[in-house]
C-alpha cells in the first residue's frame, strides 16, 4: 500500500516541483532522486507481491500481479538510469545552445509526468483507466518530441500526435464494446471495467462483440506498440526527439502498449475460445520484423536505425505473446526485458556519439573507439547484444521464441530467421564503421555519463548466462498468468 | 414519457448527428467547421440527456454536464480563439474531390451498419439502435482528417471523432463508468490545449498551417 503510494505520487510531485523549477541547476539531480526513490518503491512492491501473491488494492482501483510488477520494476529501473544519462546528457545539450531554461523546465517536468502516466497504465485494475492513461503518456510526450521546435521535429511530434491519436481513439471503441459485453455479465456501473472482475467471468463474456472488440484493441494499442503498418510515427519520433526520450519511447512506452494488448487478450482468449486472437498478433509480429529489418537496410539517421530496430523487436515479442502459451509467454516477457535494457543503452551510448561528433547521419560518425574507447565499446556490445548474438539475453528470448515456433508453428520460423538475419547484415557493417575506421570526433565539456550504458549490457549478459532462480519463478509466474 | 416517443427522438438526434458529420465532411470553411463541432456537442449533449430523463440514471446528468462544458462550450472557444489569433477567420480550403469524398462516406455508413448490427442486438439499452450511427460518425470524422490538409481541421476532425465516440458509449451502454469518463475529458482538454501550443509552432517556423509542407520527413521512411 505504501509502496504503491510512493511509485505513483513521486513521479506526480516530480512532476510539479521540477514543473516550477526544472530550469535550475539542481534539477538533473532532482529528476534523477525522485526517479531513485521510485525505482526503490517499485523493488519493495515487486518484492512484496512475489512474497504475498496479487494484491488489490485502494478499494479495486489498482491491481498488482507478477505480470505488471515486474514490467513496473523495469519501468522505474530504466527511467532511473535515463535520469542518470539525461544529467549529463542534457548539460551538454544546453551548453551547445539547443535548449533554453524554459524548454529545460517543460522537459523535466514532462519526463515525471510521463513516468507517472506509464506506472498508472501498468498498475491500474480499470481497462478504461489503462486507456486514459496511455493517452496520457502520448501528451506527456509529444512536446518532448517537438523540444528542439526544429522543422523536421515539429513534424514528427505533429504525426506522433495524430497517428497515435486516433490510433488510440480505437482502442478507446474497443473498451467500449468490451464494456458493453461486461456489463451483460457484471451488471452497469464501476466494477465491470475491472480486469480482476473481468478475469473471473471471462468465459462467459459475449464472444462476438468480443472478437470486433479485439480487433480494435490490437489496431488502437498496436499503433503505440509500432507494429506495421502502423508504425509510420515511431521513426520520426525517435530520431527527432531528445536521447534521453528516445531511450525512454523505445525501453519503456512500447513495452507498456504491448501489456495493455496482452492483458486484454488474455479475457479475449477465453472468451472467444479460438486461436483467432492470436494468429492476429503473430501476424502483426512477423509482419513488423519483416517490414523492420528491410527498412533497416535504407538508414541514414543512427537514431532511425535503432528506431526500426526497436518495430522488429516489438514484432517479435507480439508474435511471442500471440503463439500463446507459457514457454511462448516466458520468451515474450524475457525479450521484452532484454530489449528495453539493450535499446536504452544503445541510445545513451549514440546520444554521446552524436554530441561527440555533432550529427545522427552514420555517414559521418566514424571511429568513436578511438576518441572515447568507452562509448564506442558500449554502442557496439550494445549492438551485438541486440543483433542477438551469444551469450547476451537477446539471444536467449530469441532462442525460446524461434524453437517454440518451430514446434507449434513451423511455417513461421524461416520467416523469423529471415527477418533477423537482415537485420543482422544491415546493422552489423553500420556498426563497425561507426565504431572503428578513422575518427571525426570531437572532446565534450563534460564526460559521458556511461555508467547506465554498462550497468544495462551488463544485466543482459547475465539475463543470458545465467538467470537467478527467483527471478526465473517471478518469469514463470508472469508467464503463467497469460497461459 | 411514453418509450415509442423517446426512441424517436432517439433517431432524430442520432439522424443529426450523422447529418452533421455528413456536413463537416463538405464544410470548407474553417469557422463554419468549429461551429459545425459545437453543433454536434450540443445534439450529443441533448441525446445524453433525453436518456437521462428516461432512465432516471444520475451518472449520466455529470456526463451531461461534462458534454455541455467541454464540447459545447470550453473546446469550440479554444478554437474560435486560436483561430483568431492565427488571423484564420476567413481561411477555406478546397477540400479535392467532394463527390467522390461523399460517396466514400455512403459505403463507410453502410459498412459501419453492418458491423454493428450484432453488437446492438445484444446491447440492452433503449439506444442501442444508434451504435451504428455512432460508428459511421467515427469513420467519417476519420476520413476528414485524411482529406484535410490544414492542422486545424484535421484536429477538428479529431475531436469530431471523440465525439462519436462519447455517442458510441451512451448508445451502448448509457456511458462510460464516472472516472473513466472524468480521465477521457481530461485527456481531450489537453490535447486541445497542446494540439493549440503546436499550430503557433508549426505556423512560427513554417510560416503556414498547411500540413503539406510538413512532409520533409515522410520521403525518408
Amino acid at each position: 500500500m505504501t509502496e504503491l503510494l510512493l511509485i505513483l505520487c513521486l513521479p506526480l510531485a516530480g512532476a510539479a516541483v521540477l514543473g516550477l523549477r526544472g530550469e535550475r541547476t539542481w534539477a538533473a539531480e532532482a529528476n534523477a532522486a525522485f526517479s531513485l526513490v521510485t525505482f526503490l518503491a517499485a523493488v519493495a512492491l515487486a518484492a512484496r507481491v512475489v512474497g504475498q501473491g496479487p494484491l488489490v488494492l485502494l478499494s479495486e482501483l489498482f491491481f498488482v500481479d507478477a505480470l505488471n510488477v515486474f514490467l513496473v520494476t523495469l519501468t522505474a529501473f530504466v527511467g532511473f538510469t535515463t535520469s542518470l544519462f539525461s544529467r549529463v546528457y542534457m548539460r551538454v545539450e544546453q551548453q551547445l545552445g539547443r535548449l533554453t531554461g524554459m524548454r529545460l523546465r517543460l522537459y523535466h517536468g514532462m519526463y515525471q509526468m510521463f513516468m507517472f502516466t506509464m506506472l498508472v497504465a501498468l498498475l491500474t485494475n480499470n481497462v478504461g483507466i489503462l486507456w486514459v492513461a496511455m493517452e496520457a503518456a502520448t501528451l506527456a510526450t509529444v512536446l518532448l518530441v517537438s523540444l528542439y521546435r526544429t522543422p523536421a521535429s515539429i513534424e514528427a511530434a505533429w504525426k506522433y500526435f495524430i497517428l497515435c491519436g486516433v490510433g488510440i481513439a480505437q482502442a478507446l471503441f474497443g473498451t467500449i464494446l468490451l464494456y458493453l459485453a461486461a456489463e451483460r455479465v457484471l451488471g452497469a456501473g464501476g466494477s465491470a471495467l475491472l480486469w480482476t472482475h473481468l478475469h473471473e467471468v471471462k468465459d462467459q463474456l459475449e464472444p462476438t462483440v468480443l472478437g470486433i472488440a479485439f480487433v480494435f484493441l490490437l489496431v488502437g494499442y498496436g499503433t503505440k506498440v509500432g507494429l506495421v503498418p502502423l508504425h509510420n510515427w515511431l521513426p520520426d519520433a525517435h530520431a527527432e526527439g531528445p536521447t534521453p526520450i528516445s531511450a525512454v519511447l523505445s525501453g519503456l512506452l512500447l513495452n507498456v502498449a504491448l501489456y495493455a494488448v496482452v492483458r486484454n487478450k488474455v479475457l479475449v482468449d477465453a472468451a472467444l475460445g479460438s486461436p483467432l486472437p492470436g494468429y492476429l498478433m503473430m501476424g502483426f509480429g512477423l509482419l513488423s520484423v519483416l517490414v523492420a529489418a528491410f527498412f533497416l537496410f535504407r538508414q541514414k539517421d543512427v537514431k532511425r536505425l535503432f528506431a526500426y530496430s526497436s518495430i522488429e523487436h516489438m514484432g517479435i515479442a507480439a508474435f511471442a505473446f500471440g503463439m500463446g502459451g507459457p514457454v511462448a509467454a516466458f520468451g515474450g516477457l524475457l525479450h521484452m526485458t532484454a530489449h528495453s535494457l539493450t535499446k536504452s543503452a544503445i541510445f545513451f551510448a549514440v546520444g554521446h556519439a552524436a554530441q561527440k561528433t555533432g550529427t545522427q547521419n552514420m555517414d559521418e560518425i566514424r571511429g568513436l573507439v578511438h576518441v572515447s574507447p568507452a562509448v564506442g565499446w558500449g554502442l557496439m556490445v550494445g549492438g551485438i547484444a541486440i543483433l542477438g548474438i551469444p551469450p547476451f539475453g537477446v539471444f536467449a528470448s530469441e532462442f525460446v521464441i524461434l524453437t517454440t515456433a518451430m514446434r507449434d508453428h513451423p511455417w513461421a520460423a524461416p520467416i523469423l530467421l529471415i527477418g533477423l538475419g537482415v537485420a543482422f547484415a544491415s546493422v552489423f557493417s553500420r556498426l563497425q564503421a561507426m565504431v572503428f575506421g578513422d575518427t571525426t570526433a570531437k572532446r565534450l565539456p563534460h564526460p559521458p555519463a556511461l555508467l547506465p550504458v554498462f550497468v544495462h549490457l551488463a544485466l543482459v549478459l547475465m539475463l543470458g548466462l545465467y538467470m537467478p532462480p527467483y527471478l526465473a519463478a517471478w518469469y514463470r509466474q508472469a508467464a503463467a498468468m497469460l497461459g | 414519457m411514453s418509450s415509442p416517443f423517446v426512441g424517436q427522438v432517439i433517431d432524430l438526434l442520432a439522424a443529426l448527428m450523422l447529418l452533421i458529420a455528413f456536413a463537416m465532411l463538405a464544410q470548407r470553411r474553417l469557422l463554419r467547421l468549429i461551429h459545425l463541432f459545437a453543433l454536434q456537442g450540443a445534439v450529443l449533449t441533448l441525446n445524453t440527456m433525453v436518456v437521462a430523463v428516461t432512465l432516471v440514471q444520475s451518472h449520466l446528468w455529470f456526463s451531461v454536464a461534462l458534454n455541455l462544458v467541454l464540447k459545447v462550450i470550453v473546446l469550440p472557444m479554444i478554437l474560435i480563439r486560436v483561430v483568431n489569433r492565427l488571423g484564420l477567420r476567413r481561411d477555406a480550403e478546397s477540400v479535392g474531390n467532394l463527390p467522390f469524398i461523399m460517396l466514400v462516406a455512403v459505403v463507410l455508413v453502410i459498412l459501419s451498419f453492418n458491423v454493428a448490427l450484432p453488437i446492438s442486438r445484444l446491447a440492452g439499452t433503449i439506444t442501442r439502435g444508434t451504435l451504428g450511427i455512432a460508428m459511421a460518425s467515427m469513420l467519417i470524422a476519420f476520413l476528414m482528417m485524411i482529406t484535410r490538409r490544414k492542422a486545424v481541421a484535421q484536429v477538428v476532425g479529431f475531436l469530431a471523432m471523440e465525439n462519436a465516440l462519447f455517442f458510441a458509449a451512451t448508445s451502448a451502454t448509457y456511458g462510460m463508468p464516472m472516472v473513466v469518463e472524468l480521465g477521457i475529458a481530461l485527456d481531450v482538454l489537453v490535447g486541445t490545449f497542446i494540439f493549440g501550443i503546436f499550430f503557433f509552432q508549426i505556423r512560427e517556423t513554417f510560416d503556414s498551417l498547411d500540413t503539406r509542407s510538413l512532409e520533409r520527413l515522410g520521403g525518408r521512411e
